[in-house]
């Protein structure tokens, strides 16, 4: 099986590998997948106060297509709104690495990473801004 | 040994697979090669000078393969490798005793052409017992001793398994065997030539053997079939009745050739090479070791042919490993490398749990693996699964003190 140059790079030199403050209110944080399943992707962003991501992180257990994907992603979610972040698809994901058909999960679970982090940074706001009522 | 002389070249991987196959031996080579050209006859043909010489020397192959396994050169029938042999011992067999006996006992983590040829065999009315192993992959002879009546026909027990190397107490399955009148099967594809084996001493009755596992060509195999007391097949391949008549088909002289050569080189080689093996196997694993920590050998240490290692990397998925580790050439018990995503059943029948087997890269070393090779894989994979737990939430989980087990994961 043949990966593409892009996805080699991702995999050979991964971008924003790291972790942020999970604390941090500005952080949203999302773990998806399953170890008895081969991938696990912890995706986190930094949500600036007027609602766009200024920092990505990741830490992807998984094969080179689960790697790539996630470094792809914490790439095309900075600078974007949640709104703009949530509509990146797992088809653009899977395009641009041209993922081999029996790596499509790893592209889906890439989206469902940005989803997960966003939401959980929506969760934590949402109860933050009730408190403070 | 003196021939030892490395493959590797630096612009092709290196090659640490040598389960799944071996290079022909030069000097098996060398011999096939005028019965390509020059020394071209059918080893059927009665008539002229060409087709006595090809069959004396498809005979001197047979003898040679006898020798190896103490088996007498009659007994030795030609196949195109060891899926057929497995196939011919369980159809064969199976069929030609179907009135009186209609069981059959193997174990869960023999080759899939057993298990599959099994479940072709339950269609046809055959009961199969899978028997489990331990979690060292050993079957239980108590287990096999409790799994046998008075329907049981056949045992088939591999010797070698080839996802672990480990060795199934096959001496003392055969003397279960002889005892209750049951035919005992071995699938010896990773065995001969690697471990001693005596058919008598261990009271095998059919045995598989493969060509290109033992540094013979691929192409070619083997089904040993006792002469006394007698086991009967039906045979799968008709026609000429060659091979007395359990498989019919003109025997490829060049191939014969071949692995009787292999067989021979074995045979005189195997004491020596088995303890350059062990040597260069317990380098490995100790490099590894003092390397990294949380890596499991899956498979039983002791009970083990030398030339094989399973390990698991705990944190790191198997196939994002043989990514980074692409110069050298292993393979992995994940799934991902295969079509569907169950991770390896051979490693899941050991208990290993779904997580660790997705971590597991299978290490073949063999006749020409050197110590320079050695050191540079265990340097390669260290580097790569440092790099790739630094990426791993999993190693930061367990580095925190955080059971990966007591959280929800959503199956996906």
């Amino acid at each position: 099986m043949a990966y593409s140059d892009k996805l080699l790079d991702h995999y050979e030199n991964p971008r924003n590998v790291g972790i942020l403050d999970k604390e941090d209110g500005g952080v949203g944080t999302g773990l998806v997948g399953a170890p008895a399943c081969g991938d696990v992707m912890k995706l986190q962003i930094k949500v600036s106060e007027d609602g766009i991501i200024e920092d990505a992180k990741f830490k992807t257990f998984g094969c080179g297509s689960a790697i790539a994907s996630s470094s792809l992603v914490t790439e095309w979610v900075k600078g974007k709104s949640l709104d703009e972040a949530a509509e990146i698809k797992n088809t653009d994901i899977a395009q641009e690495l041209a993922l081999p058909p029996v790596k499509i999960h790893c592209s889906v679970l890439a989206e469902d990473a940005i989803k997960a982090a966003i939401s959980d940074y929506r969760t934590k706001n949402e109860s933050k801004s009730e408190a403070a009522e | 040994m003196s021939t030892t002389k490395s493959h590797w070249s630096k612009d092709k991987p290196l090659y640490l697979d040598y389960q799944a196959t071996t290079p022909t031996d030069p000097r098996v080579v060398e011999k096939m090669l005028p019965f390509f050209s020059e020394r071209f006859g059918n080893p059927h043909s009665r008539t002229h000078h060409y087709g006595w010489d090809a069959e004396d020397v498809v005979e001197e192959a047979r003898a040679k393969i006898a020798s190896l396994i103490g088996a007498s050169p009659k007994e030795i029938i030609f196949t195109s490798g060891a899926t057929e042999s497995n196939n011919l011992a369980l159809q064969g067999v199976g069929r030609f005793y179907k009135d009186r006996k209609n069981h059959i006992i193997t174990c869960v983590t023999e080759h899939k052409c057993v298990l599959d040829t099994c479940r072709h065999l339950e269609q046809e009315g055959f009961d199969v017992t899978y028997l489990p192993v331990q979690e060292n992959g050993l079957i239980e002879l108590g287990k096999l001793a409790e799994a046998m009546t008075d329907k049981t026909l056949m045992v088939s027990i591999m010797a070698v398994n080839n996802e672990i190397g480990v060795i199934q107490p096959i001496k003392e399955i055969g003397a279960m065997c002889r005892e209750r009148g049951i035919f005992f099967h071995t699938d010896a594809a990773q065995a001969a030539g690697k471990i001693p084996i005596d058919v008598d001493d261990m009271n095998i009755d059919l045995m598989s053997i493969s060509g290109h596992k033992l540094y013979g060509p691929m192409g070619i195999g083997v089904l040993y079939v006792r002469r006394r007391p007698r086991v009967r097949l039906v045979a799968m391949i008709n026609g000429g009745g060659q091979e007395r008549g359990m498989r019919s088909g003109t025997l490829p002289t060049p191939l014969c050739v071949g692995i009787g050569e292999a067989c021979a080189i074995a045979q005189k080689e195997m004491g020596a090479e088995a303890e350059r093996l062990k040597m260069l196997r317990d380098r490995f694993h100790a490099g590894i070791d003092a390397r990294l920590s949380e890596v499991y050998l899956n498979g039983d240490l002791e009970h083990r042919i030398p030339g094989n290692l399973n390990l698991s990397f705990a944190y790191v998925e198997g196939e994002g490993l043989m990514m980074g580790v692409n110069d050298l050439a292993v393979s992995s018990g994940s799934a991902c490398t295969s079509a569907s995503l169950e991770p390896s059943y051979v490693l899941r029948a050991l208990g290993v749990e779904e997580e660790l087997a997705h971590t597991s890269l299978r290490i073949g070393l063999g006749r020409f693996t050197t110590e320079e090779e050695v050191d540079y894989a265990v340097e390669k994979i260290a580097t790569e699964v440092t790099r790739l737990r630094e990426m791993s939430p999993l190693w930061d989980m367990a580095q925190e003190g955080i059971d990966i087990k007591s959280i929800e994961w959503a199956d996906h």
